[in-house]
């Protein structure tokens, strides 16, 4: 096993170019998401991480009473979880952890159940209608393991994407929200950075100008998976229970 | 602050609406998690799985009490169940061919890969003990599967409760300790009543019996469901969750009253077991729809985790 890979996406930076949208749909050959239009509320035009959208850029545009409209961008992707409900709720084992503690989908395996999509506390892997698999972000395995960086962290012009080992990752963002910090931008705040979050930290961690669900984040997912061994108890004892009325209904007959 | 994106106001309102929803920030109002890709194959699953369930246990019992007219229409009913179950499964893949995967391992994480598992046990039991007990044919063998299917009943009956809950979808997430006896009541009310109607009512006791305490199992679970759900609960009184789910209680209790008072009589036996199992059926519906709204409003997201990290 090779040190642990993913994203620091310093939202703080990014000025909603796309330019990693379009190097991830190229370098990945992710099919459009249909016709190309804006929705309507900002500059997003895909609205939300999906099977064909690997990486989302998010424009929040706020009206501030102080001064005037604020606009925070952020390019959200696949989380790449410690603890990824994905991957655990998996009937096939389509879904593996790589080398690199990156979460991947294979193609050749993954049966279109679909059970990871709602599994997902984000809601980043989708099923492609046309396809019938799931399909997110690989955090570009292939590339990685040639040596190279994702798509999306080479495109940004801006290094609001960077890629690289996650200890050191964590470490420049710490850096980077004390100096923002000590500029006076109070709400900057890290993003799953932290391995005693719900999902034992993640793979790729943002440094955030707002709560997290303003950019239609979790403000504190937890694993679906976390609390299963209470879930199957609950299933054995009710199907004790369910054992028990048929037996019951046997014995009254008795009497 | 006020104003479009992050706003309190997006989503945090019903147009139309009095009293103005608890205050919440989202993304424009779009979801935070996404809704489940699943398509109607997957409750009829849920409730034919619950009935072969519940109707293979309810067969051995039938058996080992020596009620053989009983055992055979129990074991009738769950190798329909099973029969039906099976390619309503493989027809919500996306890639039915690939169909054998679901037993390319067992993973015990996952409870559609532990379900799958147990199909495949208790299916063809479940199967070979009608052929056996219809044909006369192998006894023997007919009398192992009876009890391999009767003893894997149960946990066919209620691993689903668990396969939803094992999600992000708040409705199903939080309800993950009532959800597995939701389905054992309704598989046990369903699987009476089918018995009911197919046997006459001087064997039909123990089914009667059956369909009535399923019944009251269902009802007090859903019951006990909403309450832990709170607030989280309310897809239960929404849109079309809402009226399947009054619709389910409804049928199950009237069906019950008429199969508890009136069970010996051919007729009412009937029209009460038709309406148990229509209310099985909504009820696993109401589940089933409840999921896709809690999961298309972020405030079922953001509202509860936010309370989280406030307290």
């Amino acid at each position: 096993m090779t040190a642990r890979m993913g994203f620091f996406t310093d939202t703080s930076i990014c000025i909603g170019c796309k330019a990693c949208e379009v190097a991830c749909k190229e370098w990945n050959l992710v099919p459009e998401d249909g016709p190309l239009a804006l929705t309507g509320d900002s500059y997003d035009n895909t609205g939300a991480l999906g099977a064909n959208t690997w990486r989302h850029v998010a424009f929040v545009e706020q009206r501030r009473d102080d001064d005037g409209l604020r606009w925070l961008m952020s390019s959200d992707v696949c989380k790449h979880c410690s603890s990824a409900a994905c991957l655990e709720v998996c009937p096939t084992g389509a879904l593996f952890r790589t080398e690199f503690s990156t979460v991947v989908v294979q193609p050749d395996i993954c049966n279109g159940c679909g059970y990871c999509v709602p599994a997902c506390p984000f809601g980043v892997i989708d099923r492609r209608e046309d396809d019938g698999r799931a399909f997110k972000c690989t955090l570009c395995y292939d590339r990685l393991r040639d040596g190279l960086q994702p798509a999306c962290a080479t495109a940004c012009p801006t290094d609001s994407i960077q890629f690289g080992e996650l200890d050191e990752l964590r470490q420049r963002a710490h850096e980077r929200v004390a100096t923002l910090h000590d500029a006076g931008v109070a709400e900057a705040r890290l993003y799953l950075e932290d391995e005693a979050d719900g999902v034992g930290g993640a793979g790729a961690f943002f440094l955030l100008l707002d709560e997290p669900e303003v950019y239609g984040l979790p403000p504190d997912p937890v694993s679906t998976t976390r609390d299963l061994p209470t879930l199957w108890r609950a299933a054995a004892l009710a199907a004790g229970t369910l054992a028990v009325a048929v037996a019951a209904s046997f014995l009254e007959g008795r009497r | 602050m006020s104003g479009a994106g992050g706003d309190r106001r997006p989503g945090g309102r019903v147009r139309g609406a009095v009293v103005p929803e608890a205050e919440f920030r989202s993304y424009y109002g779009r979801p935070i998690i996404k809704a489940p890709v699943w398509t109607w194959e997957v409750p009829w699953y849920f409730f034919v799985g619950g009935l072969a369930g519940a109707s293979a246990s309810l067969g051995l019992g039938a058996r080992l009490a020596g009620n053989d007219r009983l055992a055979r229409n129990a074991w009738t009913v769950s190798a329909a169940g099973v029969t039906a179950g099976v390619p309503l499964l493989v027809s919500d893949l996306g890639r039915p061919e690939r169909f054998p995967y679901m037993l390319r391992m067992f993973k015990v994480t996952s409870p559609l890969s532990v379900g799958s598992w147990i199909l495949a046990a208790m299916g063809p039991a479940a199967a070979g003990a009608a052929v056996s007990d219809r044909l006369g044919i192998f006894p023997g063998l007919g009398r192992v599967a009876e009890t391999v299917a009767g003893l894997l009943g149960p946990a066919l009956a209620t691993y689903t409760g668990t396969l939803v809950a094992d999600t992000a979808v708040p409705v199903w997430h939080e309800a993950g300790r009532e959800l597995p006896f939701v389905f054992a009541g309704s598989a046990a009310a369903s699987a009476g009543a089918a018995a009911v109607l197919l046997t006459p009512p001087a064997d039909a006791g123990p089914a009667r019996r059956l369909a009535v305490t399923g019944a009251v199992l269902e009802l007090g679970a859903a019951q006990a469901m909403e309450r832990r759900l709170g607030e989280l609960g309310e897809p239960y009184h929404q849109g079309p969750a809402g009226r399947l789910a009054r619709l389910a209680r409804v049928c199950t209790a009237a069906g019950a009253g008429l199969v508890a008072l009136g069970g010996r009589r051919r007729a009412v036996a009937a029209a009460g077991s038709a309406l148990l199992l229509a209310g099985s059926a909504c009820e696993r519906w109401a589940v089933y729809k409840a999921g896709f709204q809690s999961a298309a409003d972020p405030k079922y997201v953001v509202g509860p985790q936010r309370r989280r990290i406030q307290d």
